[in-house]
């Protein structure tokens, strides 16, 4: 009895919505979701392509990749998760001077990803019209990069919420969803450069 | 079920495990060769998926919290039972339950299928079963002098309890079954599993239809 009379004394779902996970999660998983199914559309080219053109000739000769400065590129996404996981603790320890550092340092390594993907894609020697290599190179990595940038659209709203105070230790929705978001996209990228890059 | 994303922390420790096991892949098949990079590979998933299905069985599921309606006098009891409905030992406990209050008596029959037309979307055969035994107990709860209502709910009694709680917002759930042995409903662990599920108190009457009948005789 005592666990009912607690029960309603806390706000109840209503009628049709899931007490088993909250709307927002609910959300971002739908769509998270959808995705994978976008990056496996794409994936299954890749290895099409890959597999047509026979284990001895991928990449196909013509073509280099800049393996080491996606590497490089590869550490910068990921020391950019560890921020935004840390930025996530500072606001759950009260800390909104290391939220704002955190959500900052994030942003700004997203940033630098892009921009140095971009300087790469000037760089790299061919085009997207180069045959099917070229297209789905181009296509896999693009997409991922359309996914970082809007990742940090994400990041900037959060960040421009945090240095205006919006956010609390129980009260953090805005950076916990991104958070999600930007996790996603590393994980991606870690699939994308694992496939194309190096194996 | 685990879910690898349902928090920041958790998407965080997804990319990590995410990191090691494309790293064990390309270290193994660059130190060895393609094809131990292959067994690292299927190695490393079917540990993951093995590891997804424990989990899932490990995580405890959260509670269903209905919400309350109605005036603060009026309890709201949530009767969900196939054939029981009609015996004489719930009756007694709804009794037992609503003294003192005006009583809204809300009585479920789920809509038992087989598997096979479950899965090939072969209702209607058991939900009109479920009504004609839904029928036959409000009938029989009437005559008792307990104004029920009813409705056919999903096959699954757990999801048949948790869809009429966030509709009806019961104040308490009895779940009534034959005897142990003759209950595939105590086999399935289906009181237990509402404890974990619903935040409200449950009470499980065993009603013995047949111990009944030798007595009215």
């Amino acid at each position: 009895m005592a666990v009912h009379a607690e029960a309603h004394a806390a706000h109840p779902p209503a009628a049709h919505q899931s007490s088993r996970i909250d709307a927002p999660t609910l959300g971002m998983l739908l769509f998270i979701g959808s995705e994978i199914m976008l990056f496996g559309s794409f994936f299954t080219i890749y290895f099409f392509d890959r597999v047509v053109a026979g284990p001895d000739e991928w990449p196909p000769g013509e073509f280099h990749l800049p393996v080491f400065v996606a590497g490089v590129n590869t550490a910068i996404l990921l020391t950019s998760s560890f921020t935004m996981h840390w930025a996530l603790q500072a606001i759950k320890r009260g800390s909104r001077a290391g939220l704002q550092a955190g959500l900052v340092l994030t942003f700004l390594l997203g940033l630098t990803f892009l921009l140095t993907q971009v300087r790469e894609y000037s760089r790299v020697g061919f085009a997207p019209d180069d045959g099917s290599f070229g297209s789905t190179f181009y296509g896999l990595t693009g997409l991922h990069g359309a996914h970082v940038f809007v990742g940090l659209t994400l990041l900037a709203f959060a960040t421009i919420r945090a240095f205006r105070g919006h956010f609390s230790p129980q009260a953090h929705w805005g950076v916990e969803i991104p958070g999600i978001y930007w996790h996603f996209v590393d994980v991606m990228w870690i699939v994308v450069y694992t496939t194309v890059y190096i194996l | 079920m685990i879910n690898p994303l349902r928090s920041e922390a958790e998407a965080y420790r997804f990319l990590l495990l995410t990191v090691g096991y494309f790293a064990a892949i390309v270290i193994a098949a660059l130190a060895i060769g393609a094809w131990a990079g292959f067994v690292v590979f299927v190695l490393l998933t079917v540990a993951g998926v093995v590891y997804v299905v424990r989990a899932r069985r490990a995580e405890p599921p959260r509670q269903a919290v209905p919400s309350r309606r109605g005036r603060e006098d009026v309890r709201r009891i949530l009767v969900i039972a196939n054939e029981t409905v009609g015996g004489e030992r719930l009756r007694e406990e709804i009794r037992r339950r609503s003294e003192g209050y005006e009583e809204q008596v809300l009585v479920v029959c789920p809509a038992l299928n087989s598997p096979l037309r479950h899965w090939a979307s072969d209702e209607d055969g058991a939900r009109a079963q479920a009504q004609e035994r839904l029928n036959a107990s409000l009938a029989r709860l009437r005559q008792l002098g307990i104004d029920a209502k009813g409705e056919v709910g999903d096959g699954e009694p757990l999801q048949a309890m948790e869809d009429a709680l966030r509709l009806f917002g019961a104040d308490e759930i009895i779940i009534s079954t034959h005897p142990e042995g003759r209950s595939h409903w105590l086999e399935r662990g289906i009181v237990e599993g509402a404890r974990e599920r619903f935040a409200v108190p449950i009470t499980h009457v065993v009603v013995d239809l047949e111990a009944e009948r030798e007595e009215v005789r």
